[in-house]
């Protein structure tokens, strides 16, 4: 027999069936009123590093803004797509060992995505800042 | 297929045509295509970060016909993903539920998005690279 010793009040402390609450709700959309300014940000720079040949699209990524930004806009989506395609998993893959391995396989190309990237911004701006162009 | 036998909803084609079916599903498709084209991003910064010869292939792919409709895609994909997240947004606010409202919003995230990408790649065209 086991007694119900945890408060109601503590079950529902926001710990649904995910354990997190609104927790990943919250994230996603946090994450998502970041991206509408980095969204639009990442358009314009595109569009600028269009008409440049390599070296002045170097030192376009480079310029400490544009570094700060484009880190700043990896995390962000890179997260922000984690979270979107988990849900996207969790409502179309029905079989516990496939859904599984989705959400572990997504996690893992997410994170290797964000971190090769934002390694590859911060290489542009140490190395293009120290040839002093 | 599923492993629990759970009970089904009904199947969607009971339901007469609607936008709000159609923004939210196409939704989720463009939110999975701006996942795979974030990847080309970080392709091309590594690419950047390794120097000219990689950087090269990239631009090659980028203006091959294959590269140019990937890109006109994400860029499509941005546009709506952008204009129908800031309507579901403002959903989550508790704004905009009156069905005329509501219909109205998915529209407007149609057409817009493809507006904006009209726009975007008349910057590309005008302004010469692509």
């Amino acid at each position: 027999m086991s007694a119900q010793y945890r408060t109601p009040l503590k079950i529902a402390n926001g710990l649904g069936s995910a354990k997190s609450g609104v927790h990943h709700f919250m994230i996603q959309r946090v994450t998502a009123v970041a991206l509408i300014g980095l969204g639009l940000w990442i358009v314009w720079i595109a569009l600028e590093a269009l008409q440049m040949d390599y070296a002045a699209a170097r030192a376009l990524i480079a310029k400490p803004w544009n570094a700060v930004l484009m880190i700043v806009f990896l995390i962000t989506s890179f997260w922000h797509a984690q979270l979107g395609l988990q849900v996207i998993v969790e409502d179309y893959v029905h079989s516990k060992g496939l859904e599984l391995a989705s959400q572990i396989a997504i996690k893992f190309v997410c994170f290797l995505g964000a971190a090769a990237s934002v390694l590859a911004v911060i290489r542009i701006a140490l190395t293009t800042a120290s040839l002093g162009s | 297929m599923p492993a629990n036998a759970r009970p089904l909803s009904p199947h969607l084609s009971v339901y007469r045509w609607q936008i709000q079916m159609m923004t939210s599903i196409v939704h989720r498709a463009t939110g999975i295509a701006l996942s795979v084209g974030l990847l080309l991003v970080a392709w091309v910064l590594i690419a950047l970060a390794s120097g000219p010869d990689a950087f090269a292939t990239v631009a090659a792919f980028c203006k091959s016909w294959i590269g140019m409709l990937v890109l006109i895609g994400f860029t499509w994909s941005l546009a709506f993903h952008l204009l129908n997240g800031i309507r579901h947004l403002w959903q989550d606010l508790g704004i905009g539920y009156e069905i005329a409202t509501f219909v109205r919003a998915g529209w407007i995230a149609v057409i817009g998005s493809i507006l904006l990408t009209a726009l975007v790649w008349y910057c590309v065209m005008t302004r010469g690279g692509a």
